[in-house]
């Protein structure tokens, strides 16, 4: 018999330390805290200081409340027209070969890496008083830059890629193979993609929609440069928040900004239930 | 053959050249009214190239930030297990679903001078609100789940074995992870700081509030871009946002090819 | 005698993948542990390799305590089922991981951790494939690139995770037949996990059938054959034959 080891490895290989471990949780909990959860919790606090009932008078107050409408019209409009051409990009990407796919996938995703300026920006170079097709227009009556219209032009282009993203490659992974059979069987194309494709997306669809949604509302940037901020005209939620704030009318902004927060909160919570719930059914790359 | 191809790529091509392609082709087009020569004048204007470098500057040093703080986060969701670990996955979400002005309030009220966090620093003699670094401050909340969200899928499906194999040719545990784990996830990694530098160069709604925007100092080029419009300057906002736009391309060559060359390893 | 496995039990949660298993292996012998999969051979062989943790029971080599032993510091080439080759280094680099990482005292000059791989290259007929990804390998070499990077730290026992598993029977064979060549010329300690039966019998010294986490019975190739101690042995043994 020999003598034992001293040694006693309590972990297999490729686990760590109790202290490294307990570091690392420490640093990255810690650096969530500082820069995610300390700005939540701030715009919370910051939003009640003056109590409830100042809060809401602060809610309730007529150009608040026609911010609140116009971000919900703008979202409204923006929302279903990219999840429509989500579907139909995805539907053509997906289920066919043709040339140039790679380009047109790159150029869908092209928004993203926009400053959310430059996309409102390109809209006054085109439609504004000196735009191309201002003056054109002005004759005709048709005003973009400065109404609702230009609100939802800009927030169409930041949202652009969301449902598309989501949905081509969840579909280029599901391929064609029931589709075929659905139509070999004698269905439409319309009612296949009813009854066939569109069941088997429907959470990836979703979890596209509601970012797409969150970011429509959320928009700052590009709604700002198209709004010319008139309020209870074209002043959506941000816009007014910024307005608030700029007047040195904090609480107030502080309650319009926990709104927005509250709508980021029931995001990211149906998120994630989507992500646990239905991860095989959504995109590969949100699988945890 | 399924039918619908026509129709669907029409509208996808159609939709893409109306609201995308057309309109940035307008930007593009527009500074050149003002001749070559104006053009660079337009964009090495002292103010201009200030805002230009403050963008680009305060983006790469919150990119490099996230790249140490981004891998660290990704490590410890996917390895470790701790009370409240679902909570923090959620949120580190949290900047792509938070109205950027909400946030740009928010920090702004932390670090001011007498805020939570600005309290603790102003006697250090730190000023973080309305100086470049308050800039910083914001870039690094908005690029923060970029390196997070691109890591964590890759390490999460390495194998073990690489892991054990190293370790019964005798590695320690940081040569492991030097020499076999980092290796794996590097261009999932890189992937990320790309993205989370693209993002940042391009903010406006978080940084606006926190920078002060001090011309020369702490201000902005997409901010640059707001003030050249209110002035009626069409042409210099467009020189200012193509110069913008050329770099962001460029960039989303450079991810693109870096996603390249991931899938090729994968 | 060089290991000893004494009375060794491994659970995953409930499970008991290892239930109280010794085993002895001689100095210089060719162990296979044979069953079907679930059986616990490989939890076994992990167990060995310091991968696994044992929740009960002692390990020795030649007289010392391997217990406690971390797996980095027990000297062991463990050769996994699909390699676990390195993909962002050269089959050189990888061959040479084991040496590159010792501390600056113990590791060997740059050139002599050259020569050293050249020559295990070669006896492992790999000449000329040093600069070579895995990926661009087939799956015969990707295995003896995986023996040479487990012999390259000068093992004391080798261990092998069905080594034959992801390979086509033609490739199989001719491998099988040079494996044991190699173990006659080199007398290395070796366990090797199959399921395989043919190709326990056909290599090893001795076989340990494995079943539910215990072994059934311990023998040379032919007395298992001769006098299965089990009826589970017998079916086990005869299934192979009859394909």
């Amino acid at each position: 018999m020999s003598a034992r080891t001293t040694r006693r490895p309590l972990r297999g290989p490729t686990d760590d330390g109790p202290i490294v471990r307990w570091i690392l949780i420490a640093l990255g909990v810690g650096y969530i805290s500082l820069f995610l959860l300390s700005p939540l919790i701030a715009v919370f606090v910051e939003a009640l200081r003056n109590g409830v009932e100042a809060s809401l008078v602060a809610i309730v107050e007529e150009d608040a409340l026609s911010a609140v409408w116009l971000t919900l019209t703008v979202a409204a409009i923006a929302v279903p027209l990219n999840t429509l051409f989500g579907l139909a990009a995805a539907w053509s990407i997906a289920k066919f070969e043709f040339k140039g796919k790679a380009v047109l996938t790159t150029l869908i995703d092209l928004p993203f890496s926009v400053s959310p300026v430059i996309s409102g920006l390109v809209y006054v170079l085109l439609f504004g008083a000196q735009g191309y097709l201002g003056p054109w227009l002005d004759e005709l009556g048709i005003k973009v830059i400065f109404t609702v219209t230009g609100l939802v032009l800009a927030t169409v282009f930041v949202t652009f890629p969301f449902v598309a993203r989501e949905l081509i490659p969840l579909m280029q992974e599901q391929g064609v193979a029931e589709e075929e059979a659905a139509i070999s069987l004698g269905a439409s194309g319309w009612r296949t993609f009813w009854r066939v494709t569109l069941p088997n997306v429907r959470w990836g669809l979703l979890y596209g929609v509601l970012l797409c949604n969150a970011r429509a509302m959320g928009e700052f940037g590009a709604v700002s440069v198209v709004s010319g901020h008139i309020r209870g005209l074209t002043n959506t939620m941000p816009l007014h928040v910024e307005i608030l704030y700029n007047e040195y009318n904090f609480a107030a902004a502080f309650t319009v900004a926990s709104l927005l927060a509250l709508l980021a909160l029931v995001t990211l919570v149906l998120k994630s239930v989507l992500e646990w719930r239905y991860g095989d059914e959504i995109a590969a790359t949100h699988r945890h | 053959m399924i039918p619908g191809f026509g129709i669907t790529f029409g509208f996808t091509v159609f939709y893409l050249s109306a609201v995308i392609l057309i309109p940035l082709a307008a930007l593009l087009l527009r500074p050149w009214e003002l001749g070559v020569s104006g053009v660079w004048a337009a964009v090495s204007e002292p103010r201009v190239a200030a805002s230009l470098r403050l963008s680009f500057g305060a983006a790469l040093i919150a990119a490099a930030i996230n790249a140490v703080f981004g891998l660290l986060v990704a490590w410890v969701l996917v390895r470790y297990r701790f009370a409240g670990k679902r909570v923090v996955d959620a949120l580190v979400d949290l900047p792509f679903a938070l109205p950027t002005a909400v946030a740009g309030i928010a920090l702004t009220t932390l670090y001011a001078p007498g805020g939570w966090i600005g309290q603790f620093l102003d006697p250090l003699g730190v000023k973080v609100a309305y100086t470049p670094i308050g800039v910083v401050v914001a870039l690094t909340f908005i690029g923060l789940p970029f390196v997070v969200r691109s890591v964590q899928p890759v390490l999460a499906d390495l194998e073990r074995e690489f892991e054990e194999a190293a370790a019964t040719l005798g590695a320690t545990r940081l040569q492991v992870f030097r020499r076999v784990i980092f290796p794996a996830i590097l261009p999932a990694w890189l992937t990320g700081v790309a993205l989370a530098f693209a993002r940042a160069v391009g903010e406006y709604g978080s940084v606006i509030f926190i920078a002060g925007n001090i011309p020369l100092v702490s201000e902005i080029a997409p901010l640059l871009i707001v003030t050249k419009l209110e002035q009626y300057d069409y042409a210099g906002a467009a020189a200012v946002g193509s110069a913008m736009l050329v770099i962001s391309f460029a960039m989303l060559l450079v991810i693109n090819a870096l996603q390249a060359w991931a899938r090729a390893r994968g | 005698m060089a290991l000893e496995i004494d009375g060794v039990t491994k659970r995953f949660g409930t499970v008991e993948a290892v239930r109280n298993v010794s085993l002895t292996v001689q100095t210089g012998e060719f162990m296979a542990l044979l069953g079907p999969s679930g059986s616990g051979k490989t939890t076994l062989l992990r167990v060995v390799g310091g991968l696994d943790l044992p929740d009960a029971g002692t390990l020795r080599f030649d007289g010392q305590d391997l217990t406690d032993v971390p797996a980095r510091e027990r000297r062991v080439g463990f050769v996994f089922q699909h390699y676990a080759l390195f993909r962002h280094m050269t089959v050189a680099q990888n061959v040479a991981f084991g040496l590159d990482v010792r501390p600056a005292a113990k590791r060997p000059p740059r050139k002599e951790i050259a020569r050293r791989v050249d020559a295990l290259l070669a006896r492992m007929q790999l000449d000329g494939l040093g600069k070579r990804y895995p990926t661009q390998l087939s799956g015969g070499q990707r295995q003896r690139v995986a023996l040479a990077r487990a012999l390259a730290i000068e093992p004391r026992i080798l261990l092998l995770d069905e080594p034959f598993g992801a390979l086509d029977a033609k490739v199989r064979k001719d491998l099988r037949q040079w494996l044991r060549a190699l173990h006659d010329e080199t007398k290395l300690t070796t366990i090797m996990v199959t399921h395989d039966q043919d190709e326990a019998l056909a290599l090893a010294d001795r076989v340990a059938v494995m079943n539910e986490g215990q072994i059934e019975q311990v023998g040379a190739p032919d007395v298992l054959r001769r006098n299965p101690a089990s009826p589970f042995v017998r079916d086990f043994l005869s299934e192979g034959e009859g394909i």
